[in-house]
């Protein structure tokens, strides 16, 4: 059974854009009952936030992102969970994902040029007790994010009209 | 480009076989001629799904491209993607369809559709075609040589044929009969006793049924069953699906014919001298739709759910009373308030606010006071849409 926060989720996470009377007619609810279950997964902090899904690559705006694999020391009754910490701390660091395999801790860093990237990795990333080290790649191209396609590709063209 | 025509010669008769002559090209050919010359619209108009076929199902494809299976395949398909279809039938039907003696790959459903009729009827012998109903239907009986007979569906009976109707419908002559739920155009499901009745009644006249069932993984709400899961019907149903709609593979022209062995033997002599075997590269990809695509049925399936109620909501609320559709991904609301012909509907809806829908008259008579709108396109589309028409229908609305 698909249960009613599944089915709101499904469609918030789409678009975000549809109001909670849109979401009722689609999935045959009540409009109040929908908006209090959104209210609801707000206030439990599962629903955390509603952005638009942005392709960087058009900003003209130069940005650089980086994705950083870190080795660290965990720590005893932390786990990694301290250290962890003392990176997504930094604002300018956009996700923090501990990860199985040859490192650690999967680090994607946004910043307006490479300068900037490689002072954050030398004098505060690098520098923190328990972290051994640390590998960058700076992202040359990006293809999809979260699921969407950023790049063009052909358009699907449908006959207008057909039985 | 230069075009050379080439020249006409007149002939002291019509050269053109009498049947041919006399079929009428389809009314959806017309009004696409009349949307095709038009910039921006926004199309309810389209018989098939808006995504693109999963990916997994093109890499199969693909790789089967890549690896040199471009040959003619078994005239009625890969044998393996025929037992995939056998388990596939069994476990949505019950019924055990042999891979061997009892299914044909066809290209498309609409081969399978003509087929049917060509193999079932001698010449002027009638079919029984429910309407409304997909277009091709009376054209290819006519074309297999029969006598279409029509008969009208009304949304308040939910577009299920009565039997007081079927039995004044059916004549001595009559040999097959053509069902399709869930419905192009309506949308409409049949119930489990309405199933029921259909066979009593196929049965009690000797009739063989073709059963179009390519919509039935698409329901919603409450499940459409298969005739094929009535183990009386098995040895007189022709049943047809196909892998366009759930599986989003239009292009790829594949469809299903699954039967008794003596009208599977016929069919499969048309069909090994017409279209010799259907596309390979496509069956490759349909077994591994077969395999591993129910997830992404399952979402699509969903996702057209959602734009079902959203739709048929608006279209309520702005007086276009909407028969619920529990199936396929069309509603068909009636235009009643315009006081408009279907035809004029579709024409002024198009000229005036770039929205094409499909005239419901093209789906056979009884369509007429109808539009059929497609609900696989986008949630945003349809949005625009349904606010473009509740400004045309407030214009025309009479008092």
């Amino acid at each position: 059974m698909t249960t009613l926060r599944n089915k709101i989720l499904e469609i918030l996470d789409a678009d975000a854009r549809n109001t909670p009377a849109e979401v009722a007619v689609m999935i045959g609810e009540e409009e109040q009952t929908v908006a209090n279950e959104i209210d609801n997964m707000e206030k439990e902090g599962l629903i955390l936030g509603y952005r638009a899904v942005v392709n960087s690559d058009k900003i003209l705006e130069d940005k650089v992102s980086c994705v950083i694999e870190v080795s660290v020391q965990p720590e005893r009754g932390h786990g990694f969970d301290k250290i962890a910490e003392r990176i997504y701390r930094f604002p300018e660091v956009r996700s923090v994902f501990l990860v199985s395999g040859g490192y650690d801790l999967l680090v994607i860093l946004e910043g307006r040029t490479m300068r900037e990237i490689a002072d954050f990795v030398i004098e505060k990333l690098s520098v923190l007790p328990n972290v051994h080290a640390t590998s960058s790649h700076f992202l040359l191209k990006k293809y999809k994010e979260l699921g969407t396609i950023l790049v063009q590709s052909g358009q699907r063209e449908r006959m207008p009209v057909s039985p | 480009m230069n075009v050379t025509t080439l020249p006409q010669t007149v002939y002291s008769k019509s050269r053109i076989n009498t049947r041919v002559e006399q079929t009428v090209p389809s009314g959806i050919r017309a009004f696409f001629d009349l949307v095709i010359g038009k910039d921006d619209v926004i199309s309810l108009g389209v018989g098939e799904p808006d995504f693109a076929t999963p990916w997994h199902i093109c890499e199969a494809g693909i790789h089967s491209l890549e690896t040199g299976r471009t040959s003619y395949s078994s005239n009625n398909g890969l044998l393996e993607l025929r037992e995939e279809i056998s388990l596939f039938l069994h476990k949505a039907t019950g019924a055990s369809y042999d891979p061997v003696d009892n299914i044909i790959v066809t290209v498309g459903g609409s081969e399978g559709i003509d087929l049917a009729f060509r193999t079932l009827l001698n010449p002027n012998e009638e079919a029984i075609i429910v309407e409304p109903s997909f277009v091709s239907y009376a054209p290819l009986t006519f074309l297999a040589g029969g006598i279409p007979i029509h008969l009208p569906t009304y949304a308040e009976n939910g577009f299920a044929p009565t039997i007081e109707d079927l039995e004044k419908a059916v004549t001595p002559s009559t040999r097959a009969m053509i069902v399709n739920y869930p419905n192009n155009p309506t949308g409409a499901t049949i119930s489990d006793k309405q199933i029921d009745e259909i066979i009593e009644f196929v049965i009690r006249h000797d009739l063989v049924l073709i059963s179009d069932e390519i919509y039935v993984p698409l329901t919603y709400e409450k499940e459409c069953k298969s005739f094929a899961s009535r183990e009386k019907i098995r040895d007189r149903l022709v049943l047809l699906h196909g892998f366009s709609k759930a599986w989003a593979m239009t292009g790829w022209r594949l469809g299903i014919a699954a039967g008794p062995s003596d009208i599977i033997k016929g069919m499969g002599k048309i069909h090994q001298y017409n279209v010799m075997c259907p596309p390979t590269v496509a069956q490759y990809a349909a077994i591994e739709a077969l395999r591993h695509g129910d997830e992404e049925v399952e979402n699509m399936r969903r996702e057209y759910d959602r734009r079902r109620r959203f739709i048929t909501h608006h279209f309520n609320r702005i007086g276009l009373d909407c028969f619920e559709p529990f199936g396929a991904f069309y509603a068909f609301p009636s235009i009643k308030i315009t006081g408009m012909t279907s035809q004029e509907f579709a024409e002024k809806l198009l000229e005036e606010e770039n929205v094409a829908v499909v005239p419901g008259n093209v789906f056979g008579e009884c369509g007429e006071g109808f539009v059929r709108c497609s609900y696989a396109t986008s949630l945003d589309e349809i949005r625009e849409a349904v606010k473009r028409i509740e400004n045309f229908v407030k214009r025309h609305q009479q008092a």
